[in-house]
């Protein structure tokens, strides 16, 4: 398979509710990784726009970002897979590149959530899963992911205070991450409030939503080589998807689609758990988080809470998980998300991390989730 | 009787297995079984998605099933706050299929647990709506 790099990264400041329209909002991040690439609209052979399409008025937002971000007339394409639209636009724009079709592709991804209430927006989000046979019962993401929670606590005897450590990290990162909507410290006594949102998942044990946007400029090696003095390569892609509705589930303490999807990204990469410096991976909730270091190998099944009572996810440790706050302080601005994590691993791997860097990080891993495991992405990239 | 009387709030309107609310307000929680392979479907399917066949059976489910997983919703997307709280979780049966569902309000919070044996009950309204939910077997 040809090689293909990321030339560019960029995204807004992640913000509870943005001041301006999508398409402006979409302009931040674009901005900023036309910059990093140091490129012109010119040299984009093609775009990929990725978003959860039902928070926005606007039809077919992809013609409207080509035409803003000044990409016309070169084609565009729009993805969606919920919260992994970005990764999935990723895949499709490096298979683009891969194939020789288009030597410089850019994907954007984008949500404003602050067009609807918080309410409309757990409805909405309840019906990214099956809304014939599940969201008559008043379905949302907490409920589902409390059950995968309550899973893993009855299979392994995880507790909610190993969920509570995790979000504690979580904020021990948020605190440095200037583009991260919540930035406040948080200590265990605060995060174990008994304000529960679905059982056994707390307030804290779930993330924000936010408006924000996130960007990426991929290339042939060629082009990279000629464009860019520190391209970072993709070596592996793995997508896998699941059954939509919950009685198609195989159990609920992992996520089939994430398990599926880390093993097909390692093989590619031709390399195993132990080889990544740094991950970024899916924390929409902490329980997610927690099933993510044993979907993809960091820890043996059951044994994720090890690794965070051991501090061995912190950026000091074995192996660093969203030492830039994750989705938790980050907020998750569902089609940016993706883009987001895979901007972070790249800055990680140029060693432009600045306060949240890992000292030496060659291989950096992404794991990005849409809905409750319907579709898994997992991305490795490496500096050279 | 249609679909869109199924459950609290329905999203769908029009489907082939709309016998599926008939069946139930008859008392019946009712998957498909695939005439031309035996696949068994929960919840139902008019299309076999093995042998691509589009002939199916009803089947009953009765249990008693094992609670598998469950969560307590403290809040409610737009439509159901009158609810709150609600128990929703999922239930394998022996008849092959795991069924998600609400859980019964009656059973005790200190019962709820993984393993939990429980059945099959119809819930409807005076306003025509038909639902199910699991409750202690
Ligand atoms: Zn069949």
């Amino acid at each position: 398979m040809a090689k293909v790099a990321v030339i560019g990264v960029g995204q807004s400041a992640f913000v509870r509710s943005y001041p301006g329209s999508i398409r402006e909002l979409a302009f931040e991040a674009f901005r900023d990784a036309m910059k990093d690439a140091g490129i012109k609209s010119q040299q984009i052979d093609a775009s990929v726009i990725c978003s959860a399409p039902e928070y926005d008025k606007q039809r077919t937002p992809a013609g409207l970002m080509a035409e803003y971000l000044g990409l016309n007339p070169q084609p565009t394409f729009y993805v969606e897979s919920v919260c992994s639209s970005s990764s999935s636009g990723l895949r499709t724009a490096y298979a683009l590149v891969a194939s020789g079709l288009h030597d410089v592709v850019m994907v954007l991804g984008f949500q404003k959530m602050s067009e609807i209430s918080s309410a409309e927006s757990q409805e909405r989000m309840g019906r990214g899963a099956d809304i014939q046979w599940e969201a008559p019962f008043g379905t949302m993401m907490p409920a589902y992911y409390a059950m995968y929670a309550r899973g893993h606590f009855e299979k392994y005897g995880t507790t909610e205070e190993d969920l509570a450590l995790i979000r504690v990290k979580s904020s021990t990162y948020g605190v440095i991450n200037d583009k991260a909507v919540f930035r406040k410290s948080l200590d265990l006594e605060k995060i174990m409030e008994p304000k529960y949102i679905a059982t056994p998942l707390k307030m804290y044990d779930c993330c924000a939503n936010a408006d924000g946007s996130s960007c990426m400029i991929l290339a042939s090696e060629e082009k990279a080589r000629d464009l860019c003095a520190k391209p970072v390569w993709i070596r592996g892609l793995g997508m896998a998807t699941a059954p939509i509705n919950m009685a198609g589930r195989d159990t609920f303490s992992g996520l089939k689609c994430a398990q599926l999807a880390g093993k097909r990204a390692y093989e590619m990469a031709g390399i195993g758990p132990k080889d990544i410096d740094v991950a970024e991976v899916h924390d929409c909730f902490t329980i997610a988080e927690m099933m993510a270091y044993e979907d993809l190998g960091f820890a043996e099944p059951g044994k994720g809470k090890e690794l965070i009572r051991n501090k061995e996810t912190y950026k000091e440790g074995r192996i660093p998980v969203n030492v830039d706050g994750g989705l938790l302080s980050k907020g998750h601005p569902i089609g940016a998300t993706g883009g987001s994590q895979i901007r972070t691993v790249a800055l990680q791997l140029r060693g432009a991390a600045g306060e949240m860097q890992v000292p030496n990080a060659k291989i950096g891993l992404v794991h990005n989730i849409g809905g409750v495991g319907i579709y898994g992405n997992v991305s490795i990239f490496s500096a050279d | 009787m249609s679909f869109d009387q199924f459950g609290v709030i329905s999203f769908t309107s029009a489907t082939k297995t709309e016998k599926f609310v008939e069946l139930l307000q008859d008392n019946r929680l009712s998957g498909t079984v695939c005439k031309s392979c035996g696949a068994k479907f929960f919840p139902p399917r008019s299309d076999c998605s093995f042998c691509l066949s589009d002939e199916m059976d009803w089947f009953g489910i009765d249990g008693p099933g094992e609670l598998i997983s469950y969560t307590t919703a403290m809040y409610a997307p737009a439509g159901f706050e009158k609810d709150v709280p609600y128990s929703l979780g999922v239930a394998e049966f022996p008849e092959g299929v795991k069924v998600f569902g609400r859980l019964d309000k009656s059973i005790p919070d200190d019962q709820l647990k993984a393993g939990l044996k429980v059945k099959v009950k119809v819930v409807s309204s005076g306003e025509g709506r038909v639902s199910y939910e699991l409750s202690a077997a």
